[in-house]
């Protein structure tokens, strides 16, 4: 049972017509039209919900995006393919290493270049990495929206250990770059394991205390189970992948489902939860949380140690890409993420388009997880969804 | 994949089949067919999950190019289907009733490309862009570096100067 009471008397509120269309007259002062976003605390990102609200019941919720929209997907046609990597990677700040396999293994199955061994073992690494600290934001923010900020600040020292993993084997914290059209860029620095092994260490006593400090929080329970709950029917009608996907029931992983890089030889399980609420959603997030350090673990033991780690290219100012299309895909911690490229033969690709989760996440379905919600809810609701603006609007 | 483009092939028209991977694959289909041929694949072939709708602007055919991204969860594979519709005047059938994230993926088609799909939920209202009266920018013949000459005032820069005959000018005035 919600926190929040439903006034189970509907009499007073807005009924739909014929067409399913709500009869919603402002006039009669009976309704609220409130903007949450663009700037607010309870959204993720720069984006903004337009609630029409009864009380402090929503009853309509509309979508509104292009506060971000930096037209990367109109830019990448006049780049390069070396410099459309560049700008492809900030299309997710949250995530960016999603954004450069995808990139790297579109212009690379296009060119027909097979990448070594080696690198497919740097890049596994990389982007269990990113799914690492984008989870140690997300996890305790879950918490952090309904007003239990101590997770979260844990969550930020956590993720500052990854980035100073980062920058010690890609130069940068954020994006970078470190993935370059047939392979990558290096081989891992000496002792590099061992410093990641005692992060590793750490974010396993952070993942036991967050445990303790939401999941068995009566507060956080309170607030969170039996709220904004998905229907397992709405999985497939609405788009929905990942996390947001398995807590319904459904295992979907791309990792599992169409293995790449490495994945196929390491061994792991996505966690499943057959009701998705906003307390098992946030769950299932928990427990990718300890698939992804122990896939860190076996990908550090199983790697080999040297190899070549970049195959041969052409020039990349001068590389021409045969005709042709494809769609890569690969899972980022919200979901699947993919990327479909066009090329037309020239040294710019034709087309690029990027396919993240929060693009069916954040529009069509949250759209319709708010109605009936109470508007205390919506920033965890958001939350709960992972949404990311710069998705949507590319 | 090539037993399921075999089986369709005697239903639909299917023209210039790639098998890209093992895992996807594409077919080029007549516009009229799309909407019957992805209803078929969603409710007899299993390919219940939609992925993308995207298009690409062919402006020296004179064509756009709309695909239809499906995937099948059970069997692990994609199929895309391609159609090519004009691109003086550009509708297609919408698909909206099929899943509920296709609307929004019209909606953006119609801000971005100008394709009209009738029917289709809020198709006119703004979606990312506000208060735009220029073709639309994604498609080609769209310069984005003129128009933003043309629209945003020019920044004053800072005066630069060649560094080698700058230095030159300093240590050797003379010369």
């Amino acid at each position: 049972m919600s926190f929040f009471k439903i006034n189970t008397d509907r009499s007073k509120y807005p009924q739909p017509d014929v067409n399913g269309k709500l009869n919603i007259d402002l006039d009669s002062h009976k309704y609220v039209k409130l903007w949450q976003g663009p700037n607010h605390p309870g959204v993720t990102g720069n984006m903004s919900i337009e609630l029409t609200l009864a009380g402090d019941e929503i009853v309509e919720a509309k979508t509104h995006v292009g506060y971000l929209h930096r037209g990367f997907e109109k830019l990448i046609e006049r780049r390069l393919f070396i410099q459309g990597m560049q700008t492809s990677i900030r299309m997710c700040v949250a995530e960016p290493d999603s954004n450069e396999y995808v990139f790297c293994t579109c212009v690379e199955e296009l060119a027909g270049i097979e990448i070594p061994e080696m690198a497919k073992w740097i890049r596994a690494l990389i982007l269990e990495m990113a799914r690492l600290q984008a989870l140690l934001r997300v996890v305790p923010g879950q918490g952090g929206t309904f007003g239990l900020g101590v997770g979260v600040q844990w969550g930020v020292y956590m993720r500052e250990l990854i980035l100073d993993r980062f920058e010690e084997l890609t130069g940068g914290r954020v994006y970078h770059m470190f993935m370059t059209p047939g392979g990558v860029r290096g081989l891992l620095p000496d002792g590099f394991k061992k410093r990641m092994e005692e992060n590793l260490k750490e974010i396993d006593k952070f993942i036991d205390r967050i445990d303790n400090l939401m999941y068995n929080n009566s507060v956080f329970k309170k607030r969170a189970v039996d709220v904004a709950v998905i229907d397992p029917s709405w999985v497939n009608k609405y788009g929905i992948v990942g996390p947001v996907a398995r807590s319904a029931g459904f295992k979907r992983d791309v990792r599992k489902d169409n293995p790449y890089l490495i994945y196929d030889q390491l061994d792991f399980d996505p966690f499943v939860i057959n009701y998705s609420d906003i307390y098992n959603r946030s769950r299932v997030r928990w427990h990718d949380l300890i698939t992804t350090v122990d896939l860190i673990r076996q990908i550090m033991a199983k790697m080999p140690e040297k190899g070549q780690f970049k195959a041969e290219t052409p020039n990349v100012l001068h590389w021409r890409i045969p005709k042709g299309e494809t769609y890569v895909r690969s899972e980022a911690s919200r979901g699947e993420y993919g990327l479909y490229m066009v090329t037309d033969g020239s040294d710019k690709p034709r087309r690029i388009n990027l396919r993240g989760p929060s693009y069916t996440h954040a529009v069509a379905l949250l759209e319709e997880l708010l109605v009936g919600a109470n508007i205390a809810d919506v920033g965890a609701i958001m939350v709960s969804l992972q949404t990311c603006p710069p998705e949507i609007e590319r | 994949m090539k037993d399921l483009i075999e089986k369709l092939s005697k239903t639909f028209e299917l023209k210039d089949v790639v098998f890209q991977r093992p895992d996807l694959s594409f077919v080029t289909v007549k516009k009229e067919t799309v909407i019957s041929l992805v209803t078929h694949l969603r409710d007899y072939e299993g390919f219940s999950h939609f992925v993308l709708l995207s298009c690409v602007d062919w402006i020296e055919d004179n064509l756009f190019q709309l695909t239809y991204f499906l995937n099948n969860p059970d069997q692990k594979y994609d199929l895309a289907i391609r159609c090519m519709i004009d691109r003086t005047e550009p509708t297609m059938t919408s698909a909206h009733h099929l899943w509920k994230q296709i609307a929004t993926y019209q909606r953006e088609l119609k801000e971005m490309y100008g394709i009209d799909f009738p029917g289709s939920p809020r198709l006119n209202e703004n979606f990312i862009l506000e208060g735009w009266d220029n073709i639309p920018p994604m498609r080609r013949d769209f310069d984005t570096k003129k128009y933003a000459e043309e629209t945003f005032f020019p920044r004053e820069r800072p005066k630069t100067n060649d560094p080698s005959k700058y230095m030159k000018s300093k240590l050797y005035p003379d010369e």
